[in-house]
């Protein structure tokens, strides 16, 4: 398949990127020489093959529901690239 | 004793020689932190260098050496961690714009877990950005450098730590290994690694790549040093829900046992076309050789291996694309500046922050995992992921271990595939399944090709044989020397 305009823009807004013109033309032929070569799995009959997302069968691991001491709040925020008043800083996002 | 002479021992060496005070952690990390600062400069092989912090740390552990403390067999000697593991207060960037000025708040469990041996961190080291490519040239702090031929990839994405054991920068590293990461690297290099079974070493603080598929493991000059760190690293931990209980390594019988009567399986699909003729002659040697230390070879086909390379793709972009969505700009990491919504910041923090190939992966696991393209490729994948799992589980019926080439390639030329994206995946071919499968394999040299690179092979095993595996790696070093030329190849010219 080929991967058109359409399709990139909808990836790019899927993905929260923005590619310049030339990442764009770039992208589309690499994404569609990938996803040609992928479709080689159509060559295997997975009919009754059951998808295996994890290597292991696991099961659910729980934890004692006990209280942990979180990380200090400073600490967290140390890594911040904008904060006030103790708190992460965004634009405004309510009108 | 020429100081010299350390850049050249194994870790397990240099830990012994501390022990019997011949001499002392904080001279050994001296020594090798001025190494680094004289020939780093040409391979680019670390993001950063904790100069004061390690010779403080070496300090430490000594006056508890000195005290009489019990330590382990690595106390005092110095390590290198690869720059995509949470080191608490050292930046950790995973050769990323996107968390450039990154200090974790806390230690990744293998960390602790190394703190508690009495290792010595000498720096973080270089990688393909996110760990994500197989040749470390897809870095924001630019390429490492191959030691054996600067103009050369030293393989990745754990490219840096690859290249500073080989050359003598430090006595061992941590990798992580998603899809080759540990082994490729080591092949390049001519080093030995271990990627372990999954589950095995605690993913705590490992900055996320594909969660089902990554693992950390070790890098050294020879098998037994991979083996100890192994052992100091792994075991169970509780922040990682997929760590496994009661699978502790035991490589006790490792290093004392012969191979006699071991099954050592060779597809024969794997040596064929695509493989450099110097690399399937050198691996195919080494399967003698391993015959005439008394294993039995098996040959047999293993068709699926085709289909490895386009499943691994689609599950680890789908992964990858999920995990990277935490970088938003807000939290942590790369923030722009640019944009007045909250959305323009979303999109342009990642724009700006992520380097291309980055990109490709998000924008490629968006695709599979879109509504309409879900069950062709996504589904797809994980339906080829169960039979290439019970591919291997019905090889290991027949025979103990897998005998393959690492790469199809010796180290290539920089620059010689990153504008194509599909080849260098292509690269990926007898790695990735192990991955998929969730096995642990050990990737040890086994020669040279005409142009002097390092050749690799790789023993893949069954879950949790790592004993195993390092047994057969363990008596092949023991009568070959291959890993000891590396070093001396090094020694005597490139750097």
């Amino acid at each position: 398949m080929t991967i058109d305009n359409k399709l990139i823009e909808y990836l790019e807004e899927l993905s929260r990127l923005r590619l310049t013109e030339e990442e764009k033309e770039k992208a589309k032929a690499d994404l569609s020489s990938i996803i040609n070569y992928v479709d080689k799995l159509n060559e295997l009959d997975t009919e009754n093959t059951e998808a295996m997302s994890h290597p292991f069968d696991y099961t659910n691991n729980f934890r004692k529901d006990e209280a942990g001491s979180s990380f200090d709040r400073e600490l967290i925020l140390m890594n911040a690239p904008q904060k006030k008043n103790g708190c992460f800083r965004v634009p405004k996002t309510v009108e | 004793m020429n100081l010299m002479e350390i850049f050249g021992m194994t870790a397990l060496e240099i830990g012994k020689m501390i022990k019997e005070r011949k001499i002392s952690s904080p001279e050994v990390t001296r020594a090798y932190i001025e190494q680094i600062e004289k020939k780093d400069p040409q391979l680019n092989s670390f993001v950063s260098v904790c100069v004061d912090e390690a010779v403080k740390k070496a300090e430490e552990v000594q006056s508890r050496l000195d005290s009489g403390e019990e330590l382990s067999a690595l106390a005092g000697v110095p390590a290198a961690i690869k720059d995509n593991i949470c080191t608490k207060d050292i930046n950790t960037t995973c050769s990323s714009k996107m968390l450039e000025s990154f200090k974790p708040p806390y230690n990744a469990c293998v960390m602790e877990r190394l703190e508690a041996a009495g290792a010595v961190i000498l720096g973080k080291t270089n990688m393909d950005e996110f760990a994500m490519g197989g040749s470390t040239e897809t870095s924001y702090f630019g390429p490492t450098k191959n030691p054996f031929d600067r103009e050369r990839v030293p393989g990745g994405s754990s490219g840096g730590s690859a290249a500073a054991v080989a050359a003598g920068l430090a006595p061992y590293a941590l990798g992580s290994d998603t899809g080759g990461s540990i082994r490729q690297p080591c092949s390049f290099c001519g080093v030995s690694g271990i990627k372990p079974t999954y589950g095995g070493v605690s993913r705590y603080g490992l900055v996320a790549f594909a969660s089902s598929l990554d693992q950390i493991g070790p890098i050294g000059k020879d098998i037994k040093d991979c083996a100890e760190v192994l052992s100091v690293i792994s075991g169970h931990d509780g922040r990682d829900s997929t760590s496994v209980r009661n699978a502790e390594y035991d490589f006790s019988d490792s290093f004392n046992e012969g191979i006699k009567g071991l099954k050592i399986g060779i597809p024969t699909n794997y040596y064929g076309e695509g493989l450099d003729p110097e690399v399937r002659e050198a691996v195919l040697a080494a399967a003698e050789t391993l015959k005439t230390l008394g294993a039995e070879l098996y040959e047999f086909e293993m068709p699926i291996i085709e289909y490895a390379v386009p499943a691994y793709y689609i599950v680890a972009c789908a992964e990858a694309g999920s995990n990277l969505s935490r970088y938003d700009g807000i939290k942590y990491g790369y923030r722009s500046d640019k944009g007045e919504s909250l959305y323009d910041v979303f999109c342009n923090s990642r724009s700006e922050g992520f380097g291309m190939e980055v990109k490709r992966r998000i924008m490629l696991g968006s695709f599979v995992l879109s509504s309409g393209y879900y069950d062709a490729y996504y589904k797809k994948g994980l339906q080829t992921r169960r039979l290439i799992k019970d591919s291997f589980n019905s090889a290991f019926e027949k025979c103990d271990m897998i005998l393959s080439p690492v790469a199809p390639t010796t180290a290539f030329r920089l620059g010689e595939n990153v504008s194509d994206p599909l080849k260098m995946y292509l690269g990926d071919i007898y790695t990735v399944s192990v991955n998929l499968a969730g096995i642990p394999a050990v990737s040890v040299p086994c020669g040279f090709d005409g142009k002097g690179l390092p050749i690799g092979m790789q023993l893949i095993g069954q879950t949790f044989s790592e004993a195993k595996l390092v047994k057969a790696a363990f008596n092949y070093q023991m009568n070959t020397d291959h890993h000891k030329r590396a070093y001396e190849i090094m020694k005597g010219g490139v750097l």
